[in-house]
């Protein structure tokens, strides 16, 4: 499909000049420097979809060189092709060409970071088995002279049997320009010679791939011996008969784990190759090193973890703010002026109160979630993510799980939907699924704006010691779901996913600066999202319910209307007379009717029907919010906060009264109202079990949550 | 002596590896295999999980998978 496209926009030029693009694959280990030069060779000609049947994230982009172009596919980082965990499984299953509908990679790009040669070699000797073209990049070389390692690159290309070794600088670009003139003919390269480090296995495997013929290739004879691609091992014990298997790994393996022995025989070649083509001059430390070294250790690294996470706090509330009220007034200025330009009528109450009131409210939260994902991305980008999940471990140990479920509850609070795709690193299905399910109860960004609304209308401003009074109550909310998200693990965890006791093993990557480009992508790729969302689910629904709060008209309506602008002293009788239109409008007949479901939480039917508008995507409730308000009101200066503080019961009491309001934040912490997680939660655990089960336990206990404190607090 | 005995600062040679336990398999995918020197780097707060050192990685594992490494430690290392 895409190649015709191609062929029908000849004004690019780019289709015409480069034919059939071969697909080059990107592997490496996890942090050594991957997506960055990704990024570099690719720019922003990237896309971004699913392998087929599968819900990994397939990034593939476009590498323009002078005489050809490449499709270029990263796929995720591994240690070894032995891996257990869904993301290893694909990263090897695409690299075999085993992934129906995505085709075998014609060469692969071989990441190999300089400062972690050791494990980066390994995965080097495994991939030479699959026999086809290779070319290498030497990443982090910049690093690896600042630790005074030195790597002699010729040496290395000849230890490798003459595969081209290119090293590059993500950081300064140095490098670039050689290793695309490598990529150049790629698929033309020899295949790589087979190491000697294990010569009797090596001559074991041909013997049997050239007795087997056929289908049977190098790799899959390999897999098949060792045991570590069980489809293979069950075939190759059919073909040759499960006697004389049995027979050859006992001679390979005697009675240990054929792994065990790959990584003795493979790791003590890749350490004679060191031995001969690196350098380790004498470290001495740097002052950098050594205060990282310091932070490094538990008490101030766990200290240091927590200050980082009231900055974060404290800058989502107090560096957004001028953007904001710059946004708010735009909005509310668009929507004056469209009043002003088309008359008092539906047109214009539709273009004001439907779409700018409903969609603006929703917008104005960019900058808090960009400056949330900020800090998350940079995180992530220097490396301390992951060293969170060793300073953390401990404490997941005691809800049954382990350091390696921090990074997706971690990134969860951006959004759920990556932090369960991210859970695929979690070899223990038991402890997946655990993870899984608490992942969503992180507060995520789409909170944000519920959060930020209330807290704004309801809290007051004040300075408690160095915090602020509303930063508090936003770091308590966080509190609340990560306290919801660890008890429903533990009590997961200790019935219907009882196991053994998960295992933590991790790589901790040592601090890195981050990528300026790295971060402004993934920056600007969550800017796009929100964006796209923005403009489409919450547009349409600001539209929808609009047209439902609107229709049908009173009939006093247009006398009413048309009074309006020189009735200052009539304020109150327009504003009954809009609450009057809103009780009787569709809207207001549905809410009504929903009404007594919410009442025990003290919720009128406004708030009540914002809150079930909002299932599919929770965000969605500040937008109906702002419709609702909008058009129930005739004062159109006030802002949403404003309105929300004196919207009233019709006996005059107010509706958002404070244990109203902590209610409702309880019920925003714990409810899950995400389509999107719960579409994620069915593909990842691949049953409908579990995101029911999330579905309805969540909103119980938001229910739940909710009503106590509305009922106690009221008697209070 | 096994890798969990060792203080923060410690530097040992890895001696003998019981295989018998998966997660040691996969440390030892990780590189952790027999005639490498290692590093206690860290030990986090209650004692585990533990941060080790070696070929200019550093590897988070837990005590009861450290326990199937021995190890010889390098004199003159501690801290």
């Amino acid at each position: 499909m895409t190649e015709k496209t191609e062929v029908k926009i000849p004004l690019s030029g780019i289709g015409i000049r480069h034919k059939a693009k071969a697909s080059i694959a990107l592997i490496g280990n996890p942090n050594a420097g991957k997506s960055t030069l990704f990024n570099r060779l690719t720019g922003l000609r990237q896309t971004t979809g699913n392998f087929p049947g599968v819900t990994v994230e397939k990034h593939q982009g476009t590498v323009e060189l002078t005489h050809s172009a490449l499709n270029l596919v990263d796929l995720p980082g591994i240690y070894s092709l032995d891996g257990t965990s869904t993301d290893e499984r694909i990263a090897v299953d695409v690299a075999l060409g085993r992934v129906p509908g995505t085709e075998r990679p014609a060469g692969l790009l071989v990441v190999i970071d300089a400062t972690h040669l050791y494990q980066g070699m390994y995965l080097l000797e495994q991939l030479i088995e699959l026999q086809i073209p290779m070319v290498i990049a030497l990443t982090m070389i910049d690093a690896a002279t600042a630790n005074g390692i030195s790597i002699d690159t010729a040496a290395l290309q000849k230890a490798l049997g003459g595969v081209p070794v290119y090293p590059v600088s993500s950081i300064t670009g140095n490098g670039f320009d050689n290793l695309k003139a490598g990529l150049e003919n790629i698929t033309s390269n020899a295949v790589p010679k087979i190491p000697a480090s294990w010569p009797e296995f090596s001559t074991v495997a041909q013997q049997l791939a050239d007795e087997l013929g056929g289908h049977w290739q190098r790799i899959d004879v390999i897999q098949a011996l060792l045991q570590t691609h069980p489809g293979y091992a069950g075939k190759l014990g059919k073909e040759l008969g499960v006697e004389r298997v049995a027979r050859i790994r006992a001679d390979l393996f005697a009675d240990t784990p054929p792994a065990a022995v790959e990584a003795r025989k493979r790791y003590k070649w890749v350490q004679t190759v060191i031995a001969e083509v690196q350098e380790q001059a004498p470290l001495y430390s740097k002052v950098s090193a050594r205060v990282i070294r310091w932070t490094n250790q538990p008490w101030p690294a766990t200290l240091l973890f927590f200050a980082v996470l009231i900055l974060v706090f404290q800058a989502v509330f107090s560096w957004a703010t001028p953007l904001m009220d710059l946004i708010d007034n735009a909005s509310s200025g668009l929507g004056r002026l469209a009043i002003e330009q088309l008359g008092d009528n539906a047109l214009s109450s539709f273009i004001a109160d439907g779409v700018i009131a409903g969609v603006g409210s929703v917008i104005i939260f960019l900058p808090q979630i960009l400056i949330l994902f900020l800090f998350i991305i940079v995180l992530e980008d220097t490396g301390y993510l992951a060293r969170t999940s060793f300073l953390m471990d401990r404490v997941m140990r005691t809800v049954g799980l382990s350091g390696q479920s921090v990074i997706p509850m971690l990134s969860s609070f951006a959004c759920a939907v990556p932090s369960i795709m991210a859970t695929r690193v979690i070899p223990d299905r038991r402890d997946r699924i655990a993870t899984i399910l608490a992942a969503p109860f992180m507060t995520c960004s789409a909170r944000l704006p519920i959060y930020a609304l209330l807290i704004a209308a309801f809290v007051p401003d004040e300075s408690i010691g160095l915090m602020n009074l509303q930063g508090l109550v936003l770091f308590g909310l966080y509190i609340l779901g990560i306290l919801g998200g660890l008890v429903t693990a533990r009590m997961l965890k200790s019935s219907a996913l009882k196991g053994p006791k998960p295992q933590f093993m991790l790589a901790l990557p040592e601090f890195r600066m981050p990528n300026l480009q790295t971060v402004a992508i993934k920056l600007f790729d969550r800017a796009r999202i929100f964006l796209k969302r923005a403009g489409t689910v919450i547009f349409f629904v600001a539209i929808l319910v609009w047209t439902l709060a609107y229709f049908p008209r009173m009939d006093t309506d247009d006398f009413a209307r048309s009074n309006f602008a020189n009735s200052a002293q009539e304020t109150s009788v327009e504003n009954a007379m809009a609450a009057a239109q809103m009780e009787q409008s569709w809207l207001g007949r549905i809410g009504r009717t929903i009404e007594p479901v919410f009442k025990p939480l003290g919720w009128d039917w406004r708030v009540s029907s914002a809150v079930v508008a909002g299932f599919p995507a929770r965000e969605v409730v500040v937008a109906v919010m702002g419709t609702i308000y909008a058009v129930g009101s005739e004062a159109d200066e006030q802002s949403l906060s404003e309105k929300l503080r004196s919207a009233k019961w019709p006996d005059g009491r107010l509706i958002f009264t404070l244990p109203m309001v902590l209610g409702l934040l309880v019920f925003y912490a714990w409810c899950l109202q995400c389509a999107a997680t719960l579409a994620t939660i069915r593909r990842e655990t691949n049953s409908w079990r579990w995101p029911i089960f999330a579905w309805f336990y969540m909103t119980g206990l938001g229910y739940g949550g909710a009503l106590i404190i509305y009922q106690v607090g009221s008697l209070l | 002596m096994t890798l969990a005995d060792l203080n923060p600062g410690d530097t040992a040679r890895l001696t003998e590896i019981n295989t018998n336990d998966p997660g040691v398999i996969k440390l030892m995918m990780l590189g952790m295999v027999e005639d490498i020197t290692v590093r206690m780097e860290n030990i986090a707060i209650g004692g585990d999980p533990l941060e080790v050192g070696f070929f200019g990685s550093s590897i988070s594992l837990r005590k009861e998978q450290a326990r199937h490494f021995k190890v010889t430690r390098i004199d003159g290392s501690a801290s």
